[in-house]
């Protein structure tokens, strides 16, 4: 896919087609959290698809703190690029929150 | 295996129950008939609703927009209890595009469309392996895709929940969409298997 420069929307939403990047980061290693970025997504490049709502934040939720209501995104991303085994073509299709994607 | 120990559990489950649900009555959280209520909203959850929502779309057109557009809405119009469920998302396979569901971080499953999860769905193998092996996966089930189909693994990890629209199979053309539904199963919808017509 033709990587597309981060195009933020009204109400500060990244436009689908942009080019992201899932956050390297790992708060697991830092103390109790409750994440729902998968593993095997952390610091991989994928493609928005579509905003899918706005959801409170679920790491918060988990340990019933105020959560911030945060952008959903639809990405996917080429699956033999994450795993460096597979059929190209295929894809992973993924709910990330906004908060775990930087432009890419 | 019901031994006198099963049943001691079932009596304590009971008491519990009882006790948890005056609780939340008492502190004005849930009233006894939103209980009961959602207890037949579960009840009548099965994988019989989602294939009726797949036959229609099969059959109507127009419910078939609704339905990729807006699953929970799509669902409702059947009347299927969706109050309280996460919204429900609906993936179209195509000529060119087969979908297949897992939730890799724990058991997320639309289960006011689908019921309750089968074992293997929670299983740590399937979780790691769809979004890994996902063909493989695909190839214990017996499921053959042509070569041309491209596959997208959708992991349901946050606030939706997502069914799989399959394609119509062959040899059902004239069908109702009361005997189309009934080829639907759970396995189709999840996307490792796909609706064949019997013996055909």
């Amino acid at each position: 896919m033709a990587g597309v420069a981060v195009m933020s929307v009204p109400g500060g939403r990244v436009a689908a087609g942009s080019r992201v990047r899932v956050r390297d980061n790992w708060p697991e290693t830092r103390g109790k959290v409750h994440i729902r970025t998968p593993h095997y997504l952390r610091g991989q490049v994928g493609t928005v698809v579509r905003h899918l709502g706005d959801f409170p934040n679920p790491e918060e939720l988990a340990f019933a703190r105020p959560a911030q209501i945060l952008p959903l995104y639809h990405v996917v991303f080429e699956q033999p690029v994450i795993w460096r085994e597979g059929r190209a073509g295929d894809q992973l299709l993924v709910e990330v929150f906004g908060s775990w994607l930087d432009p890419a | 295996m019901a031994g006198p120990g099963v049943r001691i559990e079932e009596i304590e489950g009971e008491q519990l129950l009882g006790a948890l649900a005056a609780l939340l009555a008492a502190k004005g959280i849930v009233t006894p008939a939103e209980i009961t209520a959602q207890i037949a909203a579960t009840d009548t959850a099965s994988p019989a609703q989602g294939a009726r929502m797949v036959a229609k779309a099969w059959t109507d057109p127009a419910y078939r927009v609704l339905m990729l557009a807006d699953g929970t809405r799509a669902a409702e119009s059947l009347g299927i209890p969706m109050r309280g469920a996460p919204p429900l998302g609906v993936l179209e396979d195509t000529a060119g595009l087969h979908h297949l569901v897992v939730c890799t971080l724990c058991s997320c499953y639309p289960r006011a469309v689908l019921g309750y999860p089968p074992f293997w769905y929670k299983s740590a193998a399937y979780r790691a392996r769809a979004v890994r092996d996902p063909r493989g996966v695909l190839a214990e089930w017996g499921t053959v895709l042509a070569p041309e189909v491209r596959l997208r693994i959708v992991d349901s990890t946050a606030d939706y929940r997502w069914m799989v629209l399959p394609l119509r199979p062959p040899g059902t053309a004239g069908w109702s969409e009361e005997r189309l539904a009934s080829l639907v199963r759970e396995t189709d919808m999840i996307g490792v298997t796909l609706p064949e017509v019997p013996g055909g």
